[in-house]
């Protein structure tokens, strides 16, 4: 299944609670015209909250990259002695 | 040195190159350091690099051997999807390792695909930086924003069955590397995100293993508004498609 149809089978979902909800009227119509809003707002905070926490854990590897430049020198020694031109860029 | 006819390898590792003088030479040096016991060939794919790419990869098959070091050049700069098919071509690995040049892939972790490899039986080994083990070096605070952004809203919408989806070094059963790129479009790294989301879509058996990242050691790195443009439009082409 193209799962943009998922996406919308999760969207007419919502919509059709929604929508008995209105009709009901077993809660205070009032309250239940604001509920698209609540759940925009309430998956903006969770892509924020995710993006933040993503970010505030990001991993980063300094060491690496002077593990790197060691391998390079290690490297370029190696393939200069077996007359593989390496000095120029 | 004499190539044995007809030898197949076990692991074929196919390098696109452009400009890589001497990034390439130092890759082919750190991919034998660190599987003096593998059975594998390096393919190069270079595409016309002006620098002398291809006079350096001739150099090291003298030092390593013309059937250890296949250089499959091509006229001019043709794109990332059919350069992995053009090097396929000429592969005889039972396994295709696909990695970039410019040393963001660092070969030690070479190891650890093929171990997870054979552990697992995989399909599929993708190397993913957003584990523990796993990391990223060089990137400014604007350029871990769009990247955890962009997972973000990838994750969610597309659920695509990896944590790391424009990461590009990868391992894959030949006949799955074949069967994806005939059935991939995108160009660039949105082609890396279709290849993984359209691993899983097929019900391919997908693996992880840690990386690290240091970007572009020698080079700029690069992402503007229209890298970004891109990354939204491969993620609605990805909805619609799979």
């Amino acid at each position: 299944m193209k799962h943009i149809f998922k996406i919308v089978a999760i969207l007419v979902a919502i919509s059709s609670i929604w929508i008995a909800l209105l009709e009901t009227s077993t809660i205070p119509r009032s309250y239940t015209w604001l509920l698209p809003i609540y759940l925009v707002v309430a998956l903006g905070c969770y892509g924020l909250f995710m993006v933040g926490f993503g970010l505030m854990f990001f991993p980063t590897c300094p060491q690496e990259a002077i593990l790197l430049q060691q391998d390079i020198v290690e490297a370029k020694e190696f393939l200069a002695k077996k007359g593989v031109d390496v000095g120029s860029e | 040195m004499e190539a044995a006819a007809g030898s197949k390898r076990a692991y074929s590792i196919i390098v696109p190159t452009y400009n890589e003088r001497l990034n390439v030479a130092l890759i082919v040096y750190l991919i034998f350091k660190h599987l003096p016991d593998v059975n594998f060939e390096i393919i190069i794919v270079d595409d016309g690099s002006p620098d002398g790419t291809q006079d350096i990869v001739k150099q090291l098959q003298q030092v390593y051997g013309e059937d250890r070091v296949l250089l499959r050049a091509r006229p001019r700069k043709l794109g990332l999807g059919t350069a992995y098919l053009h090097g396929l071509k000429h592969a005889s690995g039972e396994f295709v390792v696909i990695m970039d040049a410019d040393l963001s892939h660092h070969p030690k972790y070479l190891p650890s695909f093929i171990r997870k490899q054979k552990e697992t039986g995989a399909d599929v080994v993708t190397g993913t930086r957003y584990v523990k083990n796993g990391g990223v070096h060089g990137w400014n605070l604007m350029r871990k924003l769009t990247s955890r952004g962009a997972n973000v809203l990838a994750q969610t919408l597309l659920q695509p069955g990896a944590s790391d989806l424009t990461g590009s070094f990868r391992l894959y059963k030949r006949d799955v590397l074949e069967d994806l790129i005939s059935s991939c479009v995108s160009k660039g790294y949105v082609f890396q995100m279709e290849m993984i989301v359209r691993a899983t879509r097929k019900g391919y058996h997908i693996e992880e293993v840690p990386i690290t990242f240091v970007d572009r050691v020698f080079g700029i790195s690069k992402l503007g508004g229209s890298e970004i443009v891109e990354y939204l439009k491969g993620l609605v082409y990805l909805l619609l498609t799979t």
